[in-house]
């Protein structure tokens, strides 16, 4: 009897607790089919009164929404290839190869994860703007293509746990260091390498902070910085700016529920160990 | 003589590999926070060269209310946000280690608030706050509660934040999961014989046994909350309606958090040099913080070892 009833009131609290994580998606989704009229009528309603799905174009035409799309969808493009093409040769060098440097630079690159953007960005933006690259997609992407701490960590941990026997094997048939890491080491980290892929997508494509410093050209906007567009007028067209956050989330939505155990495994792996 | 040759090519091979790595961080990180430095102990703008003045930016810190103001904000997040954090982290984390159906989905639900873009969940959160219009007001009224009037109220402000901020611990949530799978079955069997109850069982065998990762997140959350930029920025933004608009701090800068202050000051008041020292000191208040994390947990972990 005390066993059920612990049972029901465990059930009721994680059933409330589920509730409430997901019901910002829900006031999301749910206003962006409401008309602005309904989002601001007393009592407010979770559900539309009358649904509608004007709110979707409107958001598209009130500003360059498919321009700032394709901007954004750029930029993630090639940080992901940067990001992909860097991380695993870095990451190889500290474990797989034996040579002095690995432990320091393993050491800096663990260092550098703790560097405040906040300290780094005027004298970024000071030799940016001096190369004449601001408004430029150039201080958004070049990163990428030198190797992100975070990353390089996450996908060093993975080649720790391959055997270093299977990697020397090529050794013996006269491979170069190249060979060996092109044709035997990266194909075995493909699923990690799924995982920093995702990673980086979804970093490049909220990235707020970079695009706010650097692009100041309205047609240059990314998505993360043209949302707050619907928010500069006088009042906030809340039904329009949640149909185009919607449209914002919904890849990284369809990301996470595709790839969730990558997910999970990259947190996992590298949030553990200090 | 081979032996050698071969360390000498290991050598080569390594620095070849990781000089994509090694070069932006010259670039990225070696560069700036030497430049920062330098600029700190200047005066200049985005146009003007830097103009040696010595150490009168950070005298101009010291006497600069607002940089307390904002550094108390800031701290308020850390200590008050962080410890929220955990604890909310640690019990959702016990809830989806828990063997129940639907436990797939309450992960998920728990999880995804992580991988949303700030600027959108932001943007949903500033909706729901609305004190006349917004859901959290109107499920309040429900009890009988007059809500206040959240991001609008200096008293409240930081208190929303900190809110948004329990709806974001998915990352961890998951750190926590897997410590509290890697704690041993055996432990718990052998405490359920010697007659100790699920509380003494939680805090003599789970929190020892995982504290090393406690004390991380908690440290790292510290951290994280020094950099609390974005999500103050797009509230005040929405609040004020122009980018950078006048109200730079929100209500009576209850959400002026340190690197805002810095952002402000260095592309809105254009006072880089300002901003420089500004950052060098947030730099040297994270070193300190980092040092103490990485000799904290080597010391849990030692002891969690030596029992």
């Amino acid at each position: 009897m005390k066993n059920s009833i612990s049972k029901v009131l465990f059930f009721a609290l994680v059933a409330l607790l589920a509730l409430i994580f997901i019901s910002p998606f829900m006031v999301m989704v749910l206003t962006s089919f409401k008309t602005n009229n309904d989002a601001f009528t007393i009592p407010v309603k979770l559900f539309p009164r009358v649904w509608v799905k004007e709110n979707y174009p409107a958001a598209f035409a009130a500003i360059p929404y498919f321009k700032y799309m394709g901007n954004t969808v750029f930029i993630t493009a090639i940080s992901l290839i940067g990001q992909l093409l860097v991380t695993p040769m870095v990451a190889y060098s500290l474990v797989k190869i034996k040579w002095k440097g690995a432990d320091i630079i393993s050491g800096l690159v663990m260092a550098t994860m703790m560097i405040p953007i906040t300290v780094t960005m005027v004298p970024l933006y000071k030799i940016y703007s001096k190369l004449g690259l601001t408004n430029t997609y150039i201080p958004l992407i070049l990163p990428a293509f030198f190797g992100k701490a975070y990353y390089i960590v996450i996908v060093r941990q993975f080649f720790a746990g391959i055997p270093n026997s299977l990697i020397e094997a090529g050794k013996i048939d006269g491979a170069t260091e190249f060979q060996r890491y092109y044709k035997i080491a990266l194909p075995l980290c493909k699923p990690v390498l799924t995982t920093i892929g995702i990673y980086a997508f979804l970093d490049a494509w909220s990235d707020y902070l970079y695009p706010l410093i650097f692009i100041t050209k309205p047609g240059m906007y990314t998505l993360s910085l043209g949302l707050q567009q619907y928010m500069s007028e006088y009042s906030v067209d809340w039904a329009r700016l949640m149909a185009a956050a919607v449209v914002f989330v919904l890849p990284v939505i369809v990301c996470f529920a595709v790839f969730q155990k990558n997910f999970v495994e990259g947190i996992a792996t590298s949030g553990l160990k200090a | 003589m081979k032996g050698r040759n071969a360390t000498q090519r290991d050598f080569i091979n390594g620095l070849l590999f990781s000089s994509p790595w090694i070069l932006g961080f010259m670039a990225f990180s070696v560069y700036p926070l030497i430049s920062s430095l330098y600029y700190s102990l200047t005066k200049f703008n985005a146009v003007t060269a830097p103009q040696w003045v010595g150490l009168d930016n950070y005298k101009d810190i010291f006497s600069d209310p607002l940089v307390w103001k904002s550094l108390g904000n800031t701290l308020f997040m850390a200590f008050v946000s962080t410890p929220i954090n955990l604890f909310v982290a640690l019990l959702l984390a016990s809830i989806v280690c828990a063997n129940f159906k639907g436990r797939g989905f309450v992960r998920t639900a728990f999880f995804l608030p992580s991988v949303i873009p700030m600027v959108a969940a932001t943007m949903v959160w500033i909706w729901m706050f609305d004190p006349t219009y917004g859901y959290i007001n109107n499920v309040l009224s429900w009890f009988g509660i007059s809500g206040p009037a959240w991001l609008m109220d200096a008293h409240y402000t930081k208190w929303a934040l900190v809110l948004m901020g329990t709806w974001n611990t998915g990352t961890m949530m998951l750190v926590c999961m897997s410590a509290l799978q890697s704690v041993p079955r055996s432990y718990y069997e052998s405490a359920e014989i010697d007659g100790a109850g699920k509380v003494a069982r939680f805090f003599y065998i789970t929190v020892p046994c995982i504290a090393h990762v406690l004390v991380y997140q908690a440290i790292l959350s510290t951290i994280n909350a020094f950099q609390y930029f974005q999500q103050v920025y797009i509230i005040i933004s929405a609040n004020a309606g122009v980018k950078g608009g006048s109200a730079a701090g929100g209500p009576e800068n209850s959400i002026l958090m340190y690197p805002l202050y810095v952002f402000h000051n260095a592309f809105t008041y254009l006072k880089m040099g300002k901003a420089s020292a500004m950052a060098w000191l947030l730099f040297i208040i994270v070193a300190i913080l980092t040092v103490i994390m990485t000799k904290v947990t080597r010391k849990v972990t030692e002891n969690a070892g030596g029992e």
